[in-house]
């Protein structure tokens, strides 16, 4: 009995997973055709389908509790995010424009307490589109991050004042699995 | 429409200017990961503040088709995702086939 219903609640959330995915890329392809006749939304609601079935699981996985305050946090972040793509543009075209060109490259590693996939792309992608930094490799196992700095200056924000971390995992709600953030 | 324009040219002109320095920086820099510090980020802003600028002139000379302007939205949410991630990508496959990363002091490459 136990693991039949096991099962049922698998089977469910697979179908919620399908049905949400479906969802979202129907709504987008109207968004982006804007054509209402029945040869579109017929190809839009096969083409939807089909990615739906295919590949939902890549959409909805694991689904994790307080996504709407998390979506909120995330949307804070993205705009912090912003500003610091702007100081992270006008940072590298200094040191391009500079008849000396003050680089000084570096590797840097580092761990933090994220282990969430989208907790890991969103620091990635952070990492890459902020000051000086760019990232190479990372372990989602241990959220061990290797890093190539252009400067000391920008490996330092990372290694010493790690607000970009923080922010993360404050966003994710993903503090603690062992390793210490002080 | 003065206000519109002033603002559309302003966002063009910083737009251009990023990917110009990306440019200017691709032929500077050293190595091969620096190269993509330049192209990654510069080309990112830089083609995030075109498309605002095409938004705003959009939004104030054709108000009747405001998908337009929604679909361009879109294009810079995805060039913000994409492009760091193939950044990354390039990178990570550099460092597993062993190019060693230029230090201080070093001739260029």
């Amino acid at each position: 009995m136990e693991i039949g219903r096991g099962e049922e609640m698998m089977k469910r959330k697979k179908a919620s997973g399908i049905l949400i995915t479906f969802s979202i890329m129907f709504l987008f392809w109207i968004l982006l055709s804007c054509l209402f006749d029945a040869f579109h939304l017929l190809v839009g609601i096969g083409c939807s389908a089909t990615v739906a079935l295919t590949s939902h699981d890549l959409l909805v996985k694991g689904r994790s509790k307080k996504v709407l305050l998390k979506s909120f946090q995330l949307l804070l972040y993205i705009l912090w995010e912003f500003w610091q793509i702007v100081l992270a543009n006008l940072d590298v075209a200094y040191r391009i424009l500079h008849p000396k060109m003050p680089i000084d490259p570096r590797v840097i590693e580092f761990e933090t307490t994220l282990r969430g996939d989208f907790a890991l792309v969103t620091l990635a992608n952070s990492i890459t589109l902020t000051p000086g930094t760019i990232t190479i490799l990372v372990a989602p196992e241990t959220g061990k991050f290797w890093v190539h700095a252009i400067a000391k200056k920008s490996a330092d924000s990372l290694l010493v004042d790690q607000t970009m971390q923080r922010k993360v995992a404050d966003v994710f709600m993903e503090w603690k699995h062992g390793v210490d953030m002080t | 429409m003065v206000l519109a324009d002033a603002i559309t040219i302003v966002l063009l002109g910083v737009g251009l200017f990023f990917l110009f320095v990306g440019s200017i920086g691709l032929l500077r820099l050293p190595d091969f990961y620096t190269r993509l510090h330049a192209t990654g980020k510069c080309d990112t802003l830089g083609a995030g503040l075109t498309i605002l600028g095409l938004i705003v002139h959009h939004f104030f000379y054709y108000p009747g088709t405001i998908l337009i302007t929604v679909k361009l939205l879109f294009l810079i949410l995805f060039i913000f995702v994409a492009n760091p991630t193939a950044t990354h990508a390039i990178m990570r496959v550099a460092y597993k086939t062993g190019v060693m990363p230029w230090k201080l002091g070093e001739e260029r490459k």
